[in-house]
């Protein structure tokens, strides 16, 4: 399968608080929070790390989870968040003007 | 709860600020008749001095910023600004005039993912909109805004404050908001001016025509409800907080002084002096404000509308007090409802200066019965009401 690559768009407002993000989109203004897994992806989305390396080294490593069930729910996270604009995803590694590089 | 309620929620929970009103300038190219501000620089903060400040916002926590004026665009760095606070991930919601928005800055407001633009629009006829601006040409200029804006796709409110010299024109900018395909929001209530001088009250509309706002279902939705009487209080109500000035919000100036809200000129600390979490976490001012809840209101807790009145702390305190009522919110609640505030019924008692019994004989009328006679004590609103 190929790898998938995750960059976080330019065109959201996002804040984390408690360990939880907010994230909404510019474009519709549709509102997600994000829990302390999907934060965890969610910061690091740089467009470079693949998401599976993402899954093995962070979410696995910090939340004790296995990896085919924490691999699951990355894509399902992914593919939710791609489809109202809010991650970008390529098999290609993003160093794309689109891609937001600073969160907090 | 939506999640923006709960998130709202949990940043009360954790102490956290998740929204804030940042005015960069009072300067303005319009000066309209019930402002608030004084229009003079007296000393604004730098472009860096601004930069530095959102930064520390968004280190904060603040989720939700509000851009505005003065009139925004009458800084040469407000592209900038807005840049960083977009690069910065916050949610920008910029109020202006438009007066100064054509096609280009359109674009970059929309380039630079802005969520919402909010402009005034006080009438659908140039000579109301232009004499309240007291700018010639400000109505069509502004519309042209709107509509560079909505070319773009951007989310454009038209704000209508509503005054005496307005109120007959809300028809029609209700009409002008939907023919643009904007959102439209209307407010009432006019402010004192930050220096305290409370003249500017007298544009505000009578109580009559706040009643018929109030029974505008384009306006209020359901009526019924709307005006519903206010049920009674409990204990959660009683614990609750006035609104989240000063609790998950706080307004900055464009000098940056930090207030609980743009509506509450309480000083509590300036960023030039101070880092903004060491004010948020420790300025006693705000502590007071957070100390407050429904059951230490003097007034206010005794009155039947506690739990639902629309009661700005802020206004409460020009009026002399954070804890005592604000008289416009208690004419509101009483066009609402029909129901005096406690605050109304008390000031009834103390400015009676008439018999301590007045009796007035009224023509009789087939539905009255004959000889009606109204009895009203001196207690107040809530009299005696007899027929002979």
């Amino acid at each position: 399968m190929a790898e998938k690559y995750i960059a976080r768009s330019k065109a959201i407002a996002a804040r984390m608080i408690g360990g939880e993000t907010m994230v909404m989109s510019a474009l519709d203004s549709t509102f997600f929070t994000l829990n302390e897994v999907a934060s965890t992806i969610w910061q690091a989305a740089d467009g470079r790390t693949p998401l599976s390396e993402i899954v093995a080294g962070k979410v696995c490593q910090e939340f004790e989870i296995d990896r085919e069930r924490a691999q699951r729910a990355a894509d399902r996270f992914v593919d939710e968040l791609s489809q109202h604009g809010i991650l970008l995803v390529s098999d290609q590694p993003l160093i794309d003007s689109s891609a937001s590089s600073e969160s907090r | 709860m939506s999640l923006l309620a709960e998130m709202n929620q949990k940043a009360l929970n954790l102490g956290l600020p998740i929204s804030v009103h940042l005015d960069i300038t009072y300067r303005c190219n319009e000066r309209c008749v019930h402002c608030y501000l004084d229009h003079d620089d007296h000393g604004e903060m730098t472009t860096a001095e601004i930069i530095n400040v959102i930064e520390q916002l968004a280190d904060a926590g603040v989720f939700f910023l509000s851009i505005s004026g003065g009139e925004v665009l009458m800084r040469r760095d407000f592209f900038e600004i807005v840049e960083r606070a977009r690069q910065l991930l916050f949610n920008v919601k910029v109020k202006t005039n438009g007066v100064m928005i054509r096609e280009k800055e359109a674009a970059r407001l929309r380039q630079l993912g802005v969520e919402q633009i909010q402009i005034s629009v006080y009438s659908h006829r140039p000579e109301v909109h232009d004499a309240i601006t007291k700018l010639p040409g400000s109505l069509r200029k502004t519309l042209r805004a709107i509509r560079f804006l909505k070319s773009q796709g951007l989310k454009v409110s038209i704000a209508n404050v509503l005054m005496a010299g307005n109120f007959s024109d809300q028809a029609g900018v209700i009409a002008l908001a939907k023919e643009l395909g904007v959102h439209y929001t209307l407010d009432p209530t006019i402010t004192p001016k930050m220096d305290g001088d409370r003249s500017i009250l007298a544009l505000q509309i009578p109580g009559s025509e706040l009643k018929q706002v109030f029974n505008n279902a384009e306006l209020v939705g359901n009526v019924e409800e709307f005006c519903a009487p206010p049920p009674a209080p409990d204990e959660d109500v009683m614990d609750g907080y006035p609104c989240s000035a000063g609790h998950t919000a706080c307004y900055i100036s464009p000098y940056g002084d930090v207030f609980p809200c743009v509506q509450f000129p309480l000083p509590s600390g300036n960023v030039r002096r101070q880092k903004f979490l060491d004010i948020w976490h420790h300025s006693t001012q705000l502590k007071e404000v957070r100390s407050i809840r429904a059951r230490d209101l003097p007034t206010c807790s005794t009155c039947a509308h506690v739990g639902t009145c629309t009661r700005c702390p802020g206004l409460a305190y020009m009026e002399g007090s954070m804890r005592g009522p604000s008289t416009a919110d208690c004419e509101k609640s009483f066009q609402r409802t029909g129901i005096p505030s406690a605050n109304m019924l008390a000031r009834a008692r103390t400015s009676s200066t008439g018999p301590l019994i007045q009796i007035q004989l009224h023509a009789g009328s087939e539905q009255d019965g004959p000889f009606p006679v109204e009895i009203t004590s001196p207690e107040g609103l809530d009299g005696i009401r007899a027929h002979a």
